[in-house]
């Protein structure tokens, strides 16, 4: 079994600055990385003779409006299998320049869920062999999961504002 | 003659051409919506590209203006085939996110209902990979079985499909002395009517030639893929979220993970059926061994109170009121709970700051994520074996959309 | 007779005596029409498995003249529609829907399609009576194969009871044309 303070302190003596903040959250170790370091590091563990962190379990954004310079992140879950190992990479972007490296390129399992983030909250993942939307229709001007678009439907008609205490 | 008979029939040039196919997304045989644009060379695909999308109703936008008593029905439309583990997989991620510790006898109900929707989802995709290849039988067969489930699940809940069981911090109720004596009654004919099914299909020659290197993913394929659940464990990796991280008392029970060797149609077939059995063994072994005692933990704030208490008493009437309204307080935290569902490893990713929706909720379908690997999997194949491999990897469309 | 489990279609109005019976042709095509449903199931989600169960052995919607499914649109009588319709789908089910030859019926089952259900989102078209007219409304989340039966019943009623000149009237036209269909 790993320790979470063991694969951190491993992590920290490769990279240095490049791992931002870490904590441990309901025992899974859970660290903010540089987000122009995130392949590199994917890599590394990826290869890692005793780590062995080769399933990327999921991928997701996340969007905080109000952290200015970083609104944008970008949450990867990792499993060592071996290891029996689960880990958590976050890394934010700024939202006017939401650019990060893709992880296709060491997962293939990396390439629908970038679809997916990049059609929720419009993350551009550099090197992404096919970026286009996914679940939405290709003509959507917008991206629906950021925080300050509404969840209903704009267009809808027969809802009378009064009955909902609006 | 000669001039005009060439002018009919040109030759063929050098360069070969391909006819585009599209297939879906209401193509009955693709049994849901999924959109393939293949490039054919005859009968052979060349070429696929999915299009998916197409029931997409924005869970994870829902799941952030919702309490979350009522992310529960919202689940239930994920996997739909096996929704009580959907149902019992965030009411666990709840419980982690509130640190609650829950009573044995509730994991139990909780791991017999979860292993008979498994039976249930397993049986739909065996049953339809029958159908694909032409024997209806089957089919018309175990309908009838899975009738028997929803029955065992409409006496626990109330409902047959979307069910909704259970609540953060337990079941709304115990079993009641029907359901014991319905599972039982289950467990009995069950495994016989299903012996025939299995004899229909297990060493038929037609269904083998079929099946038997129809689709087959690699391993490391699979792993780069994201595969898990069933699809994984069919090219030879024994991964079950069960038994990695078990999750209500899953450790306490004796059960095998089948594997595969190929991850072809057969062994992802024969994967299913194992498990069915394995299923039914779990379930043998949770009624047997039923611990008595509580089925809900003592968390005021998410357990709804009986009515009796809500009636009778101030404390009861006002937690009620606060949970329905969802004016209940939680931790702030992120957490991620995976559990093993009907099709693979089903994880939520909740990050909650305190206040009464989560601030995002991620669901992991596993679907979704295994489904992209099926462009890959049928470059050189036959059409029919494509609709074959979509059928085995039993592709919900609900899980994949989301 | 009596003795038979075999259930025949009630004959309908008419004028019977010795050897023949008499009653308008509107009635014995109603009939005929009735008991022989051709459904094309447009399944997408939850209700689709509902669906599927009351296909099957159980419920078995052979009883009602209905299990010939006809998946290609040309050939089917009526459109059942299960599941949620997003927008990404709606055009498509439109497509499906012109592609039917008249007479069309069309059965909206489950919450979803009758209104957009519990999914008041974005990407959710709110009911397929948007896009294309319904007949039947079936509701619950999804409904029971009895609820699914009583509204091909409901339908059947529909089929019976329909003039045979209904399709040509300014009425249906208006319909047609509300829709922006031809």
């Amino acid at each position: 079994m790993l320790e979470n303070k063991y694969v951190l302190e491993a992590l920290q003596a490769q990279f240095g600055d490049a791992i931002l903040a870490a904590e441990e959250s309901y025992g899974m170790l859970s660290f903010e990385i540089n987000p122009a370091k995130n392949t590199e590091i994917a890599t590394w563990l990826f290869e890692h003779p005793e780590l062995k962190v080769t399933f990327l379990t999921d991928l997701c954004g996340v969007h905080f409006p109000n952290n200015a310079g970083k609104e944008l992140g970008v949450v990867y879950h990792f499993h060592s299998f071996e290891n029996n190992f689960r880990m958590r990479m976050k890394a934010f972007i700024p939202v006017a320049n939401p650019t990060i490296n893709t992880m296709t390129t060491v997962y293939n399992a990396a390439n629908w869920m970038e679809r997916e983030t990049f059609d929720f909250y419009g993350i551009l993942f550099e090197g992404h062999p096919n970026l286009k939307r996914i679940l939405n229709v290709d003509d959507m001007d917008y991206f629906p999961m950021r925080k300050e678009y509404p969840l209903e439907d704009a267009t809808r008609t027969d809802k009378d504002d009064r009955y909902f205490g609006r | 003659m000669d001039e005009l008979l060439s002018n009919a029939f040109p030759k063929p040039t050098a360069e070969k051409e391909y006819n585009i196919l599209n297939l879906g997304p209401t193509h009955p045989a693709t049994h849901g919506i999924f959109q393939n644009v293949l490039k054919m060379d005859g009968e052979i695909i060349i070429e696929a590209e999915s299009t998916i999308g197409y029931i997409h109703r924005a869970f994870e936008k829902i799941a952030e203006h919702r309490p979350f008593y009522q992310i529960t029905p919202l689940t239930d439309r994920l996997n739909y085939c096996s929704s009580p583990i959907n149902n019992m997989g965030w009411h666990m991620t709840v419980e982690k996110l509130l640190g609650v510790e829950i009573p044995k006898r509730a994991e139990y109900m909780r791991v017999i209902i979860m292993e008979l929707s498994r039976i249930s989802d397993h049986l739909v995709c065996n049953s339809v990979i029958g159908v694909d290849t032409g024997a209806l039988t089957g089919f018309t067969y175990m309908f009838q079985w899975r009738e028997r489930i929803y029955e065992i699940f409409e006496e626990i809940c109330g409902a047959r499909l979307t069910t909704n069981i259970g609540r953060i911090g337990g079941l709304e109720r115990d079993f009641s002395p029907l359901v014991y004596s319905k599972i039982r009654e289950f467990l009995r004919s069950f495994p016989a009517a299903y012996n025939e099914f299995m004899q229909l299909l297990e060493r038929n020659r037609i269904f083998m030639d079929r099946t038997i290197n129809c689709g087959p993913i690699t391993a490391e394929k699979a792993l780069s893929y994201g595969f898990t659940g069933p699809n994984l464990r069919a090219a030879g990796v024994d991964y079950d979220v069960r038994v990695m991280n078990p999750y209500s008392s899953y450790q306490d029970f004796d059960f095998k993970i089948p594997i595969g060797t190929s991850g072809d149609t057969y062994d992802r077939f024969m994967v299913r059926h194992e498990e069915i059995m394995q299923s039914l063994r779990i379930v043998h072994q949770a009624l047997e061994n039923l611990p008595a005692g509580k089925f809900y933990a003592e968390v005021p704030e998410f357990y709804l109170p009986p009515k009796q208490e809500v009636y009778n008493t101030m404390e009861g009437l006002i937690w009620h009121f606060k949970i329905v309204m969802g004016e209940t307080d939680v931790p702030v935290g992120e957490v991620y709970h995976a559990v093993e569902g009907g099709n693979g490893e089903l994880g939520f990713y909740l990050l909650s700051d305190g206040g009464r929706t989560p601030y995002r909720l991620h669901f992991r379908r596993p679907c979704f994520i295994f489904y992209q690997a099926f462009t890959e999997m049928v470059k050189g194949v036959y059409l029919s074996d494509a609709i074959l491999t979509m059928s085995s990897m039993n592709v919900i469309a609900g899980e994949l959309d989301a | 007779m009596k003795e038979s489990k075999v259930n025949i279609a009630e004959e309908p109005e008419g004028l019977k005596g010795e050897g023949f019976f008499a009653t308008s042709l509107e009635k014995v095509v109603g009939l005929a029409r009735a008991n022989s449903i051709w459904p094309l199931p447009f399944a997408t989600s939850c209700c689709g498995i509902e669906f599927m169960a009351t296909m099957a052995s159980d419920y078995d919607l052979a009883r009602f003249g209905s299990e010939r499914l006809s998946f290609s649109p040309r050939q089917a009588d009526l459109l059942m529609v299960m599941g949620t319709i997003s927008k990404k789908m709606a055009p498509i089910l439109k497509k499906v829907y012109l592609q039917m030859a008249e007479p069309r019926w069309v059965l909206s089952v489950g919450a979803c399609a009758c209104s957009g259900g519990i999914f008041d989102t974005y990407s959710v078209l709110q009911g397929i009576d948007k896009v294309i007219p319904v007949d039947v409304y079936v509701p619950g989340c999804p409904p029971r194969p009895e609820q699914i039966i009583d509204g091909i019943v409901k339908i059947q009623e529909l089929v019976k009871s329909e003039s045979l000149r209904r399709r040509n009237s300014d009425e249906y036209k208006d319909l047609m044309a509300s829709y922006g269909i031809e």
